[in-house]
């Protein structure tokens, strides 16, 4: 299961995604074609700031295996401010959240394969 | 392209089912269609089957093959089809069985869908939500009932839709359920069961999520001429259209619609020469209860935002204007995930011949919607009586 994870590690890590220089349009999780130039599509890397708003979120108390000591958790949709919206986990208390909410990106443990198994890291998201 | 009817249904009973195979569930369902339109059984010219995900609930794929053996297809060595569209799976099914009669390719067609989940247990939740982004929605975090919860959330916050009428839809499943004998959970239940139940994910509760269930459901195809030998009371399938959207929910244009279903209808509305009014029943894909308010507005039974108002006017109630869901559901009847979209089309088929007992609508245009994952495929299929 792992290695299709650890080759988009520099993409999830860093939140680099891809924008079309033709149109503008920014794209996270990364693209390699535009969906809206097609073949014109002029496809670069971009870092994106990391900072967003919260468009929608759900307190998750059914979760993963790998992600029962997280539990309950606060998954979200994130707008970043390039315009890409992702979906990702928010650091903090659930009665905190709220539409609307600015955020910003934070590199974190994300959830792991048993006591001895390997650790996954991803982006989740912190209240600014 | 030639008039299509649906001259044969079946349907095992959904749920958990220990005590039968794969094998056992899908034949059960075979037979009935089999024996309902009347056939000796070589006449079947080919299969399409609905499965999601044959390999990770029972690590047997190949499963149309594994279908044609057990039901006596294999002796005929006709073509036999597994079509996969996670839990669109069925619907796709049909379409293909649909568009090769319509095109003259085969005359008497099975579209079968099954699906065995209770075998691997508690794991059986994680698989279906293969149906979404692995990537980039599961990896971090979201499971399939978080990514409807904030559809639901969005829904509420730009619409005023509330917790009570999701609610209300699991309520009316539950009470169309108790009509008919196949489905897996068939006890009234009330708002505040719903409401009391516990959280799977905010503002979802475990009343507001359709089980995952064992099942299988089949309908033979035949072309109109060939249907005459066969049946008084063929049904016809007006149209069959399927439309896509992007995979994952973030990439979606607006997260309170689903626009594949939006696309799918108004193309079988037009192929069938119909309007949404024209609908006088629906069977639709209420996994989680949001999508059952989000099908009343994509499928164009009311404007956008508006779907809340049909459950609290009991419009899709089985004595309203639109009954919806009459079988009970994903929700009550059970959801087979590669089954759905047949035990869809049985019931619908059921209704407009007069044959659905209890629960039994007056209905001349009936439709089916199926979706696959967060509705990435929808497949909307339309019903007629002549």
């Amino acid at each position: 299961m792992l290695p299709r994870f650890w080759r988009k590690i520099k993409y999830r890590y860093n939140l680099i995604g891809t924008k079309c220089e033709n149109c503008g349009t920014y794209y996270y999780p990364p693209r390699n074609f535009c969906t809206k130039c097609r073949r014109k599509s002029k496809i670069v890397e971009v870092k994106f700031s990391g900072r967003g708003e919260v468009v929608s979120y759900s307190v998750v108390h059914e979760v993963p295996e790998n992600m029962k000591e997280q539990k309950p958790y606060v998954i979200a949709l994130v707008k970043l401010e390039e315009g890409p919206m992702i979906t990702a986990q928010l650091v903090c208390r659930p009665e905190e959240v709220r539409v609307g909410m600015k955020v910003k990106a934070a590199f974190r443990k994300c959830g792991e394969e048993g006591e001895s198994g390997i650790i996954y890291y991803c982006t989740k998201f912190v209240p600014e | 392209m030639r008039k299509v009817a649906v001259i044969g249904v079946g349907q095992s009973k959904f749920g958990e089912l220990w005590d039968y195979s794969f094998r056992d569930i899908v034949l059960s369902a075979g037979i009935e269609a089999i024996e309902d339109a009347g056939l000796e059984g070589r006449e079947i010219e080919a299969m399409y089957v609905g499965n999601m995900s044959g390999g990770r609930f029972l690590a047997q794929e190949h499963i149309a093959a594994l279908i044609a053996d057990y039901s006596g297809l294999a002796e005929l060595h006709i073509p036999c089809t597994r079509v996969e569209g996670a839990d669109a799976s069925g619907g796709l099914a049909l379409r293909q069985a649909y568009l090769a009669v319509a095109s003259g390719l085969h005359d008497i067609v099975i579209a079968a869908g099954a699906e065995k989940v209770t075998d691997v247990g508690e794991k059986a939740v994680e698989i279906l939500s293969s149906g979404v982004d692995r990537e980039w929605e599961v990896f971090n975090g979201a499971t399939l009932a978080s990514l409807f919860a904030m559809m639901a959330r969005m829904h509420m916050e730009k619409y005023g839709t509330r917790a009570e009428d999701l609610a209300m839809v699991s309520v009316k499943n539950h009470k169309n359920a108790t009509k008919n004998p196949k489905a897996q959970f068939r006890r009234e239940i009330s708002i505040d069961v719903v409401m009391n139940s516990p959280y799977v994910a905010e503002p979802l509760r475990m009343f507001d999520c359709a089980p995952v269930s064992d099942g299988a459901a089949v309908v033979i195809l035949a072309s109109e001429e060939v249907a005459k030998n066969y049946t008084d009371t063929p049904i016809y399938i007006s149209s069959s259209a399927q439309a896509c959207d992007y995979i994952a929910l973030s990439s979606r244009r607006d997260p309170t619609t689903m626009d594949a279903i939006v696309f799918a209808a108004r193309e079988a509305y037009k192929k069938a020469g119909v309007e949404a009014k024209d609908i006088d029943v629906a069977e639709v894909h209420d996994s989680y209860t949001i999508a059952e308010i989000m099908a009343y507005e994509d499928l164009g039974f009311v404007e956008k935002g508006r779907g809340a108002e049909l459950i609290r006017e009991g419009v899709t109630e089985l004595d309203g204007d639109i009954p919806v869901n009459p079988s009970g559901g994903l929700k009550a009847c059970g959801h087979a995930a590669g089954a759905t979209g047949i035990r869809q089309a049985v019931e619908i088929v059921l209704q407009l011949r007069g044959d659905a007992k209890e629960r039994q609508v007056d209905a001349e245009t009936g439709l089916t919607l199926n979706i696959g994952g967060t509705g990435a495929t929808a497949v909307v299929t339309v019903f007629r009586r002549d």
